[in-house]
């Protein structure tokens, strides 16, 4: 017989948390009345500040961590958040469709080529080690979790300064690449062919090519090439026989354990398939709120971008009086959809750049998403927005709580998130951007991310284990 | 702040993990209840809600019995025996 005792049960709202969570949205939502006064452009800014705060308040309410995902898969034998994530997957690829159908969306694919599993497996390893992924550490972070924090500015500053890698790094890079690099005419100022990271973009990643199942379909029927191709082939099975796999091999057994089966027919592993999917009612619903909302972001810059005539938001930012931070493009990073770590490096190139390091020398930054001030850097506000969203749910169902690292945990969360901010730079995004966002729009180099980040997250629980093994080799007979 | 695993009596140990963040909860708490013996006791005391739910998931796969839970002011007090 189980129990479940906890606080006494007050109003939702009625107590300290509750009122300074109200306190806050009060805060944001007066903060965006007045810049709309000021100028009502801002309002392409605050599509994504609002969007993160509901980003932010799904992944409070669903625990919603890929680290979870694919950690717990391998370390405790748990599906439960791989199961949410597969879900949500399979949801975003339907609104995706929608958006796209509609000719409102902002996705591009990602060149296909080896950088993007060995990204993914770096990311996945670095991931086990910092708690949280590039979205689960933001969400963290809201809670008052510090070691989030802490993970959040390693991935900032590592990827600011892997983008920006110096000339010693040149002999890293083939000779093809410089070759390559040089062909492509950029200009002088941007010094394409010094900086590993700067080699590698010009002169790799630029000569591939990538594309979604819609773009190879062409079928004449945009409905069909982009609701049987990108959602159905390049998302939804894919979906449904990771799903299966993960019932066959961590599910079932338990289930038909528990209900004392031992010749299940059809219709028990139906009921069980169906048990997994609504194991964590919780991650469930975060991944279909995610994967709507998602969708509808894109919907909403898409057709901001139609109103305003702009591709970029950068340009609004330019008619709008602020050109400093614009790349020289007269661009900025601006997704239109759900992303984390581009911005999160734009923050930590703002830095170096305000400490005298200049970054825009690279196409990183330079060329292509520009280091605008973080107050007007909207996917770093959608980032802000997640974390604040996280703290007003968190503060709400009593779930926030200051923790402060400890030696063992800082150190693990600023190597941990150096190897993330490599692997999502390697892999051209994290488990948002390079997997998420790119195989609910059938572009497949996103199963490719996820493979990558599944062998990481695998080698990095077994050194995870192996580090537990020593940290408490000979110790009494009660140790760990 | 450190993990602690202490023996309460014959069959009944504890283990407290406050302070830790995942995946540091439900990885020790697996290892602890690996080193127990069916039918023992594991009293769990943790303050990181979301290796709350990968404990009670990772518990009902296994057959262990999650059958008391506790919470108070962000610290929960957990009562498992192994299955």
């Amino acid at each position: 017989m189980s129990s479940v005792t906890s606080a006494p049960e007050r109003a939702l709202f009625a107590h300290r948390g509750g009122y300074i969570a109200m306190g806050l949205t009060a805060v944001i939502t007066l903060l965006s009345v007045i810049m709309l006064a000021q100028d009502a452009r801002w309002v392409y800014l605050l599509v994504y500040v609002w969007f993160g705060l509901i980003y932010g308040i799904f992944l409070q309410y669903g625990r919603f961590c890929m680290a979870s995902a694919i950690r717990d898969l391998f370390a405790v034998k748990v599906p439960r958040m791989a199961v949410g994530v597969m879900i949500a997957t399979a949801l975003f690829s339907l609104t995706a469709g929608l958006v796209t159908v509609a000719g409102y969306s902002t996705f591009h694919a990602h060149p296909l080529g080896w950088h993007i599993i060995i990204g993914g497996l770096i990311f996945g390893f670095g991931m086990v080690f910092t708690g949280g992924c590039a979205s689960g550490s933001l969400y963290k972070s809201g809670e008052g979790n510090m070691n989030s924090m802490l993970v959040l500015l390693s991935i900032s500053f590592s990827m600011a300064l892997f983008t920006d890698l110096g000339s010693w790094s040149n002999s890293l890079a083939p000779e093809s690449w410089a070759v390559s690099a040089a062909e492509k005419g950029m200009p002088d100022e941007l010094s394409v062919t010094d900086g590993w990271f700067d080699l590698f973009v010009t002169g790799y990643v630029w000569d591939l090519t990538g594309g979604t199942v819609a773009d190879w379909f062409k079928s004449g029927n945009l409905w069909f090439d982009v609701f049987v191709g990108n959602a159905l082939l390049g998302a939804i099975l894919p979906t449904i026989a990771i799903l299966i796999v993960l019932y066959l091999t961590t599910y079932r057994k338990g289930f038909m354990r528990r209900n004392k089966l031992t010749a299940p027919a059809m219709g028990d592993e139906l009921r069980g398939f169906w048990g997994m999917l609504t194991a964590s009612k919780n991650t469930a619903i975060a991944g279909l709120g995610l994967g709507i909302f998602a969708g509808l972001q894109m919907w909403a810059t898409g057709a901001l971008r139609e109103h305003y005539a702009i591709f970029n938001f950068g340009e609004l930012l330019e008619k709008m009086g602020y050109t400093n931070g614009l790349s020289i493009q007269g661009t900025v990073f601006d997704p239109g959809y759900w992303y984390i770590t581009t911005q999160e490096a734009q923050l930590g190139g703002w830095i170096l750049d305000l400490a005298g390091r200049d970054v825009t020398d690279n196409v990183f930054f330079g060329l292509e998403n520009g280091i605008p001030n973080p107050l007007i850097n909207a996917p770093l506000l959608m980032s802000l927005g997640i974390i604040l969203g996280a703290s007003v749910l968190a503060l709400i169902r009593r779930e926030f709580k200051w923790k402060k690292p400890n030696l063992e945990t800082a150190v693990f969360a600023i190597v941990g998130g150096a190897l993330m901010g490599i692997g999502a730079r390697l892999g051209m995004g994290c488990n948002v951007g390079a997997f998420f966002a790119a195989v609910t729009n059938g572009d497949l180099s996103g199963w490719i991310f996820l493979a990558g980040m599944t062998l990481g997250g695998l080698a990095g629980v077994k050194a995870f284990n192996l580090w537990m093994d020593w940290r408490t080799r000979g110790e009494d007979e009660f140790a760990l | 702040m450190a993990i602690k695993f202490d023996k309460i009596e014959d069959g009944h140990y504890q283990l407290d993990v406050c302070g830790y963040v995942c995946p540091h909860p439900q990885m020790y708490t697996k290892k602890a209840l690996q080193k127990l013996a069916e039918g023992d006791q594991l009293t769990l005391v943790f303050d990181n809600p979301s290796s709350g739910e990968s404990i009670l998931a990772m518990c009902e796969s296994e057959g262990n019995d999650v059958y008391e839970r506790s919470e108070e002011d962000g610290t929960a007090v957990w009562q498992i025996r192994k299955g």
